[in-house]
């Protein structure tokens, strides 16, 4: 079997074979350290050269000319069947005054943002929104965090987690206000109730997913218990974590509308209120005009849950490329 | 232990002290920085277990390059995980002589929301490293990879072969005297390869590290190893050992590297048609 390692050795030695370990001594040209590394500077050029392509302002007008089309075809579809529906005068609505077109309606709502009580109903709303989406959030992570790292107890508030989900948070709020009484703690219960779930099964389902290899690296490099926790499985949940608070903004945004209908609460304007009030008045228009401002809250803090999903998404190589340049 | 192979190393020259010189008499060394005696490895329990490794012995010497080659199945993985302590014997030893051991593996495992400084950065967080100085090592680390330019870039935006130097960074800035490589070329073409190839031979040779290095490619195997160790499959233990006498670079093109290819790929196939039967 001994065959040509002996004639090797002599080949490969020549004169300059006793240089250092590593062969300095050996030829430079092409092979040499010199070459090589011009050799590897050109080779990582012409691999990221395929990635660019295209200014970079003449990209962000296309993209936003992309995102914006749809959009604005999405409010003229609406527009239309509106503007369709008074022309119709279906049930004899729009005879009796009921129903009147987009126009006066949009002016009607300028009018009640200059003027009455709206702003303080968005305020109002707004307020509880926060408080409520943060006492979800924070109580859903420490939920998380803890569920996912002690096993045994990961099984059990798994089953009562995904049991929590598929509960309508509407009827928890004859058991809410039995509780805490017509108040805003009761509409915060069913705000956390809805969202806190959400966010919580986020974070684990981020732990579980953290790459074995991943965690293999980091255990090489020495990353233990808390730091192992902070600087890797974290960061590795997060893509599913926002995930989960973007599920858990949509349950407790819309357990806060249902909860300002229903719960009557004195010396609050809300949205939900001022919606009830027009539902009493009989007044189509006022109702649309509110139900117009909770549409565009809605897609506002969608959009900004979106933008910081892609954000992170993007930093981390997790999109396709073709699909988003 | 089956050390066939003794094959005429030439007379060391003198300024290789006697690192990078192939000398199979690997489990009496004293010297060893990895040792390994008699060790196996048993998945599950019962008549469902798996002995992945079986009574396996080797030795690596304090700056030698080993490779290790086998077919699949021959517990390479296990036996990388058992050295880098991810993983423990069922029986026998494995001794690293409480040496620092950093893995690599055929994927970069980087970490995808830091940048390529900040994943070299972070392996030496673990060890307290001043926040500057780790800053500054990890520059001159990337320096070393031929990465200087690119380390505010992020993992996604790199090529295969740049990532795999980032995680050969990463892998250094752990100061560790033992290297584990788990197929690291394996996903690259052939000639990010063979660039990569000089640069490990150039970094390990700087550092005088210890490196044991798993790899399918036989060429790769004789390119780069002091010694090629083969093993079986299922379990694996050690069938044959090549040391390959160092003396200046070489080039995987070379006759003397196809020559060692074709007959360790021999010996393998022989082991192979063992388990056709």
């Amino acid at each position: 079997m001994a065959i040509s390692t002996k004639g090797q050795a002599q080949g490969a030695a020549g004169p300059g074979g006793s240089g250092g370990p590593g062969g300095q001594g050996g030829p430079s040209g092409p092979g040499g350290p010199g070459g090589r590394s011009a050799a590897i500077a050109g080779l990582d050029s012409l691999e990221l050269a395929q990635q660019q392509g295209g200014s970079r302002s003449a990209r962000i007008a296309r993209k936003a000319l992309r995102a914006a089309w749809p959009k604005l075809l999405a409010i003229a579809i609406v527009l239309v069947a509106w503007q369709l529906f008074y022309a119709i005068n279906f049930h004899g609505d729009t005879a009796s005054g009921l129903v009147q077109a987009p126009w006066p309606t949009l002016r009607d709502l300028g009018h009640q943002l200059e003027h009455g009580q709206l702003w303080q109903a968005i305020g109002d709303t707004a307020r509880t929104a926060i408080m409520g989406y943060l006492l979800a959030l924070v109580i859903g992570t420490v939920i998380g965090a803890v569920v996912s790292r002690i096993p045994p107890l990961r099984a059990a508030v798994g089953s009562i987690i995904s049991g929590l989900q598929t509960m309508p948070s509407i009827a928890w709020f004859p058991f809410a206000i039995i509780l805490f009484g017509s108040s805003v703690s009761a509409i915060l219960f069913v705000m956390v109730l809805g969202a806190a779930p959400s966010i919580a099964n986020g974070l684990i389902t981020g732990v579980d997913y953290t790459p074995p290899l991943l965690l293999r690296a980091g255990r090489t490099m020495g990353l233990r218990g808390m730091t192992l926790y902070r600087y890797l499985i974290l960061p590795a949940s997060l893509p599913a974590y926002m995930a989960g608070m973007k599920q858990g903004w949509a349950f407790s945004w819309r357990s806060l509308m249902a909860g300002e209908l229903l719960v009557n609460i004195i010396g609050q304007t809300s949205l939900g209120q001022l919606l009830n009030a027009n539902q009493d008045t009989q007044d189509l228009s006022g109702a649309i005009s509110i139900m117009i401002v909770i549409l565009i809250i809605g897609i506002v803090v969608d959009a900004i849950f979106s933008k910081a999903d892609l954000a992170v998404r993007r930093r981390r190589g997790l999109l396709d490329t073709a699909a988003t340049a | 232990m089956n050390l066939t192979q003794r094959r005429g190393a030439p007379p060391p020259p003198a300024s290789l002290n006697g690192t990078h010189l192939a000398d199979a008499a690997g489990e009496t060394d004293v010297d060893a920085a990895i040792r390994l005696a008699d060790v196996s490895k048993v998945y599950g329990r019962g008549p469902g277990a798996v002995l992945a490794v079986d009574r396996l012995s080797l030795s690596v010497r304090s700056g030698e390059f080993a490779c290790l080659i086998g077919a699949s199945g021959c517990g390479k993985s296990t036996l990388l995980n058992m050295v880098a302590s991810l993983d423990s014997p069922t029986s026998g030893l494995v001794e690293t002589r409480g040496q620092r051991v950093s893995i690599m593996f055929q994927e970069p495992a980087l970490f995808p929301w830091l940048t390529a400084r900040k994943n070299v950065e972070l392996a030496m967080r673990a060890r307290d490293v001043p926040k500057q100085q780790r800053r500054q090592r990890a520059d001159e680390l990337l320096a070393t990879v031929h990465l200087s330019e690119f380390g505010g870039k992020r993992p996604h935006e790199l090529s295969g072969g740049m990532r795999q130097r980032v995680a050969l960074a990463r892998a250094l800035a752990l100061d560790s005297d033992i290297l584990l490589m788990d197929e690291p070329f394996g996903a690259l073409d052939a000639m990010t390869r063979d660039l990569l190839h000089d640069e490990l031979e150039r970094i390990c040779a700087e550092r005088s590290l210890t490196v044991l290095f798993v790899t399918h490619n036989v060429r790769e195997a004789a390119r780069l190893g002091d010694r090629v160790v083969v093993l079986s499959s299922r379990p694996g233990r050690v069938i044959e050992e090549y040391p390959v006498p160092r003396s200046g670079p070489r080039r995987i093109d070379s006759v003397q590297v196809a020559e060692l290819a074709s007959e360790i790929t021999d010996r393998l196939r022989e082991e192979m048609s063992r388990h056709g039967n």
